[in-house]
C-alpha cells in the first residue's frame, strides 16, 4: 500500500478579476518527498505556494493536508504547515529572539516547550550569536534565515518555502539546502525556486508551472540526463527520409537543414546503431550523430518557451 | 482566546518598541499641557468662574477633555495606519494568515493591542487633572466619565482606524483615509444641527455628540452603548474586509 499523502491539492484555480493566475491544479506531496516548483515569473508559483498555506482561500478546489480540509479546519490543518512567503514576515522593531517568541505563540507550542523550539530553531538557521539583535538591522540573507527559523519553528509535517535561498550567500545557500534535506527526510517539502540548480541539488521531485498550470510533473531523476526523446544526426550528403523513417524505433523526422535531421524516437527504444549501419550501407556520409539527453533545463526551456509563441498568438489573434 | 491574547501582546510590544508611541505620547502630553496651563491661568483669572461653572472638574472637563478629542482625532490613524497597511506592505501579516489563528482572533488582537497604548494616553491625560488634588476638591465622579468617555471615543477613532487600514497597503492612505473617515463622524455633528428627522439621525450618529453627556458627568448606558456598537461594526467590517481579501 502507498503512504497517505501530506498534503493534496485538486482542482486548485484562482481567479483575480479577469486575469487566471491558476488554473485546475493538482498535485500531492508525501513524505519524504522534496518538491520543487519551477516555472517563469508570473507563472502563478507564489499564488499557488499561497493557497497552499492557506493564506489564500481558491476560487475553486480544495487542499487537504493530512486528511485535513484547509477550508473547512483551518486551524487543525495549519498547525501542521510552515510558511515561508516570498517576503519574510518579519517585524523589524523585535529582536530575532523576541520575533521567534511571538512565532512559538502564534504557533500553540506549549508554554515549556517554547525555549526549546526557539532555541532549536536559532540553531538550525544558524541564528544563535544574533538572537538579541534587531531583526531589521540584520542582512538581507540573515532575515531571510529568520523565514526560515519561523517556517520550521513548530516542526510541522509540511514545510512551503517561496524562494528560500534568494539574498543568500554561497556559504549560506549551502547550509540552507542541507537543512531542507534534512528536513524533507522525515517531512514533506514544497520550495519553489527559478534556480534550476539548486532544484537538481535539492528536490526529490519537480514541478512546471506555466501560466497557471501544471506542465510536468516527473521524479527529478527522468529529467535528469538518463532518458532521451531525440537523436540528432548530420550527413555529409542528402539522404532519403522514407528509408529513415522505416528504421524500427524511429518516431517522426524534423529536418533542421539539408542535410542535418532531428530524429523523434519512440520511448525507450535506442535506434541510433540502426541509423549509423543504414547510413553506411547507403553511403549518405554520417557526420554527426547523437541522443539529446532531457536536461532539468532543457526541459523547463521547452516548456516554457512556449509561453512566449502562446503569448504571440494571442497578440496576434486580438489584432485580427 | 490565547492567539488574540498573544497577538495583542506582540501589537502592544511592537508599539512600544517604536519611536512612534513615544513621540505620540510626548505630542500629545505636550501639547495637552499647555492647553492645561492656559485654561487654569484663565479659570484664576476670572472672578467670575467660580460661579459660572460648578467647579474646576466640569471647566477643566469641557476645555482639556474637548481639546483632547481633536488631538486624539489626528493621532489616532497614524497609530492604526500600521496594524495592517503596513503589515501587508512588509509582508508579516502572511505569519498571522498563515497561523492557525482565525481572522477575528487577528483583528481582535490588533484591536486590543492598540487599546493598550489608549490606555497609556488616557492615563498620561488623567494625571493633568488629577494633580489638582493637591490644592482643592475635585469632583472625581465627572473626571472619571469624562475620562471613560475618552477611552470609549478612542477605541471607537482605533476600530474605524483599523478597517480603513484594513482597506490599503499604503500606511499614508490609511492614515489619511482614517482622518477622513473620523472628520467625517465629526462633521455629522454639524448637520445635526439642522432640523429635520435627517438632520436629527446624523446628529444621532455623530461620534462626539455622545461624548458630551459624559464631559459633563452624565453617566448613560445609552451612550456607552454606541461607542460600543461603533467599535463592534467596525472590527466586523475590518474581518469581512480581510475575508474577501483572503478568498
Amino acid at each position: 500500500m502507498t503512504p497517505p499523502n501530506l498534503l493534496d491539492a485538486h482542482g486548485l484555480s484562482c481567479r483575480y478579476g479577469p486575469h487566471q493566475a491558476v488554473n485546475d491544479l493538482n498535485l500531492s506531496l508525501k513524505k519524504g518527498e522534496i518538491l520543487g516548483l519551477l516555472g517563469a515569473n508570473g507563472a502563478g508559483k507564489s499564488t499557488t505556494m499561497k493557497m497552499l498555506a492557506g493564506v489564500l482561500a481558491p476560487s475553486d478546489g480544495h487542499v487537504t493536508v493530512n486528511g485535513i480540509s484547509l477550508v473547512e479546519n483551518p486551524k487543525a490543518a495549519k498547525q501542521q504547515l510552515g510558511y515561508l512567503p516570498e517576503q519574510p514576515p518579519l517585524y523589524p522593531e523585535l529582536t530575532v529572539v523576541e520575533y521567534l517568541r511571538f512565532c512559538s505563540e502564534l504557533r500553540e507550542i506549549p508554554h515549556k516547550a517554547r525555549t526549546d523550539a526557539v532555541n532549536r530553531a536559532m540553531a538550525e538557521c544558524d541564528l544563535q550569536s544574533l538572537s538579541k539583535r534587531l531583526i531589521g538591522n540584520l542582512s538581507k540573507g540573515y532575515q531571510q534565515r529568520c523565514g526560515i527559523a519561523q517556517a520550521i519553528l513548530h516542526q510541522p509535517a509540511i514545510v512551503i518555502l517561496d524562494e528560500p535561498t534568494v539574498g543568500l550567500d554561497p556559504i549560506q545557500i549551502r547550509g540552507i539546502r542541507r537543512l531542507i534535506r534534512t528536513l524533507g527526510s522525515e517531512r514533506g517539502i514544497v520550495l519553489s525556486s527559478h534556480i534550476l540548480a539548486e532544484v537538481q541539488t535539492v528536490c526529490s521531485r519537480v514541478v512546471i508551472m506555466r501560466q497557471g498550470r501544471l506542465v510536468y510533473d516527473e521524479p527529478l531523476s527522468v529529467a535528469d540526463g538518463k532518458g532521451f526523446n531525440t537523436v540528432l544526426v548530420a550527413f555529409a550528403r542528402t539522404p532519403d527520409l522514407d528509408e529513415l523513417a522505416a528504421i524500427q524505433g524511429i518516431d517522426g523526422i524534423t529536418a533542421l537543414d539539408d542535410r542535418r535531421l532531428r530524429i523523434a524516437v519512440v520511448s525507450g527504444e535506442d535506434p541510433r546503431a540502426a541509423i549509423a549501419d543504414t547510413a553506411v550501407a547507403r553511403g549518405w556520409g554520417l557526420n554527426e550523430l547523437h541522443a539529446e539527453f532531457r536536461t532539468l533545463e532543457d526541459v523547463f526551456v521547452r516548456l516554457t518557451a512556449r509561453d512566449d509563441d502562446a503569448l504571440t498568438d494571442q497578440t496576434t489573434g486580438t489584432a485580427a | 482566546m490565547t492567539i488574540m491574547l498573544s497577538i495583542a501582546r506582540n501589537e502592544a510590544r511592537r508599539i512600544f518598541v517604536s519611536p512612534l508611541a513615544w513621540t505620540v505620547l510626548a505630542v500629545l502630553q505636550a501639547i495637552l499641557g499647555i492647553v492645561f496651563l492656559l485654561l487654569l491661568i484663565e479659570y484664576a483669572q476670572d472672578a467670575d468662574s467660580e460661579r459660572r461653572y460648578t467647579g474646576v472638574a466640569d471647566y477643566i472637563g469641557n476645555g482639556l477633555y474637548g481639546f483632547a478629542t481633536l488631538v486624539l482625532l489626528m493621532i489616532v490613524p497614524l497609530l492604526t495606519m500600521r496594524a495592517f497597511a503596513e503589515d501587508r506592505r512588509s509582508g508579516s501579516l502572511q505569519l498571522l494568515l498563515a497561523a492557525p489563528a482565525s481572522l477575528v482572533d487577528i483583528v481582535l488582537g490588533k484591536f486590543l493591542g492598540l487599546t493598550v497604548f489608549t490606555f497609556a494616553a488616557i492615563a498620561l491625560i488623567a494625571v493633568m487633572p488629577l494633580m489638582l488634588l493637591v490644592g482643592t476638591e475635585l469632583d472625581l465622579g465627572r473626571i472619571a466619565a469624562g475620562l471613560l468617555g475618552l477611552a470609549l471615543l478612542m477605541m471607537a477613532f482605533t476600530a474605524a482606524g483599523l478597517f480603513v487600514s484594513a482597506l490599503t497597503r499604503e500606511p499614508t492612505i490609511a492614515a489619511v483615509g482614517g482622518f477622513g473617515l473620523l472628520l467625517g463622524f465629526w462633521l455629522m455633528q454639524v448637520l445635526g444641527s439642522q432640523s429635520g428627522p435627517v438632520g436629527e439621525m446624523l446628529g444621532y450618529l455623530a461620534l462626539t455628540g455622545h461624548f458630551e453627556n459624559l464631559k459633563r458627568g452624565v453617566f448613560s448606558s445609552a451612550d456607552v452603548a454606541y461607542y460600543l456598537l461603533f467599535i463592534g461594526v467596525f472590527l466586523w467590517l475590518t474581518v469581512l474586509r480581510l475575508d474577501s481579501e483572503r478568498g
